[in-house]
């Protein structure tokens, strides 16, 4: 491309915005928000954010696409829901960080480090595989998470918790052999996979 | 009290604010008969409540005085103060409307001497001053008050106090056998003009007003600059009585919210605006002002009293909505948010924090008929034909001038429907 106003074009087509309506869960309401700040300094985990929700919101409708699929603030969201609470637009500001973070990883574009994605992916792993979570199984692969050598030291940290929710029949080591799971994992891995191609082809409509 | 006339070819007035007044009096001016109901001892509103006001920062006096005598002029318009609608019922040109007036306990003799005020000693919230201030149980509203007439607070009637007032009046005018009363009235179309009231700043929890001394309201800020306000026109901090170095004014404050009044109450970026007028004729540079806003609504004429205090080196604007105010050292707060300029998250000290709280509607519930549409605003929606016509505030958050020209409107299509009933009368 030679001309470099249509450079600028493409650089910021707003097509970002309508991508995020159509695929990002709650999507549609991010052209409500009114840039007054409420949520973002409402944030308890505000510092630790590179774009606060706000900016996200701004950045979106700026049409910054790689910046905030990339980004890792919505994988920062502990869901405690002060930003909803307040804001005076009534933007479902929590759905939209988790739907924003579901459609990066669904692209591949989360930041690869990012430490919630991962547990997030072992978490969804583990639940659909059998349709129930697997406590123990869970808890191991979230120990080994970040290598062996720090696995075993985890493991060793927790082991009195691991101990109290045994006694208290929280956890099962007989998990390991399997686990428990519901009657039909196979529809649920059928019903799952058509959920997935249905996106799949939402998502084509609008993928860069 | 001497007896109500009214036919349904009566404008009734609901509301002696400015918007009211306007509104009888263009009415009464035209010839019409109006009967004009205010709930509270005097007339005046919340105008007469201002220090001064924008956009020519001239004294409620002013626009106020005017009204006043015009209406002792006009023998159209019969007043009464102390009065509350409970129920209007019928159609355009026949209105059967219930009032209850309470008992004032003092009369028409009363010359205002004040004679029973210095007898009485029990003291109660003054009502005018927010609560800033107490106020004795005989007692006159405030000095602009109108009628100039004073009124013994029921609390005091039957205790010693009471008998001393009376004692007290060499004019024969307190009268302590006064009753409450019914009335119905026969009206032909009603003006609504009951108002607004400050939305209740303490409901906006971040901001901690029921917490914090040092956080109060543009209506209290108001006050604090009358002579005879509670502070003696004095600026001052409410925790220690001193003058303030450092102000902060929150927009919105709870305006344009989901949580709280969805409206733009259209009036509270002008009222800061103004408000930073006043501390710069009183404290000059010892004190500095920082605006919070989401952005700043001053439309048409008026913006240039924004770009006048935008050139204020003592005002700082910040574009951002306060997340929330905590406690600091010496009875000072903490102002957290985001800016949205740059996006960087400050946690600024200030000693004195003033919400520009907005307008709620006072139009009540239950009380009009159903024909009446009112929104969800709680404001009375333009209908032409259902003979109830809302004014001023009541019709939507507007300022004084406003207020003034939607009630001149409001008056001519009650005169409508009078003239059109004495046509059909003949
Ligand atoms: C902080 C602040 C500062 C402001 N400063 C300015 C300014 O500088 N310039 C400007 O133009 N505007 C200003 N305004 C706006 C101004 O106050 C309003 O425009 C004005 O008060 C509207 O008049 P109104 O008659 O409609 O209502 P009100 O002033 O509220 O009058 C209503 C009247 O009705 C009476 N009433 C209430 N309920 C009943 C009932 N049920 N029955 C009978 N009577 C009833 C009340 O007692 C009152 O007398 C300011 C507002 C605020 C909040
Ligand atoms: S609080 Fe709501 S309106 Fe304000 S910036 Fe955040 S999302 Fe936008
Ligand atoms: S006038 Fe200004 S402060 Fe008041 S609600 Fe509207 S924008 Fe907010």
């Amino acid at each position: 491309m030679s001309n470099p106003n249509q450079a600028m074009v493409e650089k910021y087509r707003s097509n970002f915005l309508k991508e995020v309506e159509a695929n990002v869960e709650e999507g549609h309401w991010v052209k409500m928000c009114m840039q007054c700040g409420v949520c973002s300094g409402s944030c308890p985990l505000g510092p630790h954010w590179e774009h606060p929700p706000q900016e996200i919101f701004m950045m979106i409708r700026a049409g910054k696409r790689e910046e905030v699929l990339g980004s890792s603030s919505m994988w920062m969201c502990t869901s405690c829901y002060n930003c909803i609470a307040r804001c005076p637009r009534g933007l479902p500001i929590t759905h939209i960080m988790h739907g924003l973070a579901t459609y990066a990883k669904r692209l591949g574009l989360q930041p690869k480090t990012q430490p919630t994605a991962k547990f997030s992916q072992l978490f969804w792993s583990n639940l659909t595989k059998t349709g129930r979570v697997n406590e123990l199984k869970l808890g191991l692969s979230l120990y080994f998470m970040n290598g062996f050598a720090n696995g075993i030291k985890t493991a060793l940290k927790m082991q009195d918790v691991g101990l109290g929710m045994y006694k208290t029949g929280r956890l099962n080591p007989l998990e390991i052999l399997g686990g428990h799971s519901i009657k039909d994992t196979g529809g649920l891995q059928k019903m799952l996979k058509k959920a997935f191609e249905i996106e799949e082809a939402k998502i084509a409509e609008y993928k860069g | 009290m001497s007896e109500v006339i009214a036919t349904n070819q009566t404008i009734l007035v609901v509301g002696g604010g400015i918007s009211g007044l306007t509104a009888a009096l263009e009415a009464a001016e035209c010839g019409k008969q109006v009967i004009l109901l205010e709930k509270a001892p005097s007339v005046g509103g919340r105008v007469s409540q201002l220090y001064k006001y924008f956009p020519k920062l001239c004294f409620p006096t002013c626009g106020l005085e005017i009204q006043y005598r015009r209406l002792k002029a006009n023998k159209n318009v019969r007043l009464l103060t102390m009065a509350e609608v409970t129920g209007v019922t019928g159609e355009a040109g026949n209105f059967n409307v219930s009032v209850k007036v309470s008992p004032r306990y003092v009369n028409e003799n009363c010359t205002a001497c004040g004679e029973c005020e210095k007898a009485v000693s029990t003291e109660f919230d003054d009502e005018f001053n927010y609560g800033m201030k107490k106020r004795k149980g005989a007692y006159l509203t405030s000095a602009m008050a109108y009628p100039q007439r004073y009124v013994i607070d029921p609390r005091i009637v039957a205790g010693d106090d009471g008998a001393k007032a009376k004692e007290a009046c060499k004019y024969n005018a307190v009268d302590l056998e006064m009753q409450e009363q019914e009335l119905s009235l026969n009206v032909g179309a009603v003006v609504w003009a009951t108002g607004w009231k400050p939305y209740d700043a303490a409901k906006i929890q971040p901001y901690g007003y029921d917490r914090y001394d040092n956080v109060i309201s543009n209506v209290e800020f108001e006050r604090m600059l009358d002579p005879f306000g509670p502070t003696g026109g004095k600026i001052v901090r409410p925790s220690d009585g001193q003058a303030p170095k450092n102000i902060a004014f929150i927009q919105c404050a709870g305006s344009r919210d989901q949580n709280h009044l969805k409206h733009c109450s259209r009036i509270c970026c002008m009222a800061t605006l103004k408000q930073t007028t006043y501390i710069k004729e009183q404290l000059g540079d010892d004190c500095k002002s920082t605006v919070y806003y989401i952005d700043i609504r001053a439309i048409d004429r008026i913006d240039d009293f924004h770009r006048m205090v935008k050139a204020d080196p003592n005002v700082t604007f910040v574009k951002s909505k306060v997340a929330n105010i905590t406690g600091g050292a010496d009875d000072n707060v903490l102002l957290n948010g985001v800016d949205t300029e740059g996006y960087h998250r400050y946690r600024n000290e200030h000693d004195l924090v003033v919400l520009a709280t907005g307008m709620e509607s006072t139009v009540p519930a239950g009380v009009l008929p159903t024909g009446v549409e009112i929104n969800e605003h709680n404001f009375i929606e333009l209908d032409s034909d259902s003979g109830i016509y809302g004014a001023g505030c009541s019709s939507d958050a507007l300022d004084v001038n406003r207020a003034a020209q939607n009630a001149t409107a409001a008056a001519l299509r009650a005169i409508q429907v009078v003239t059109r009933v004495a046509g059909q009368e003949g």
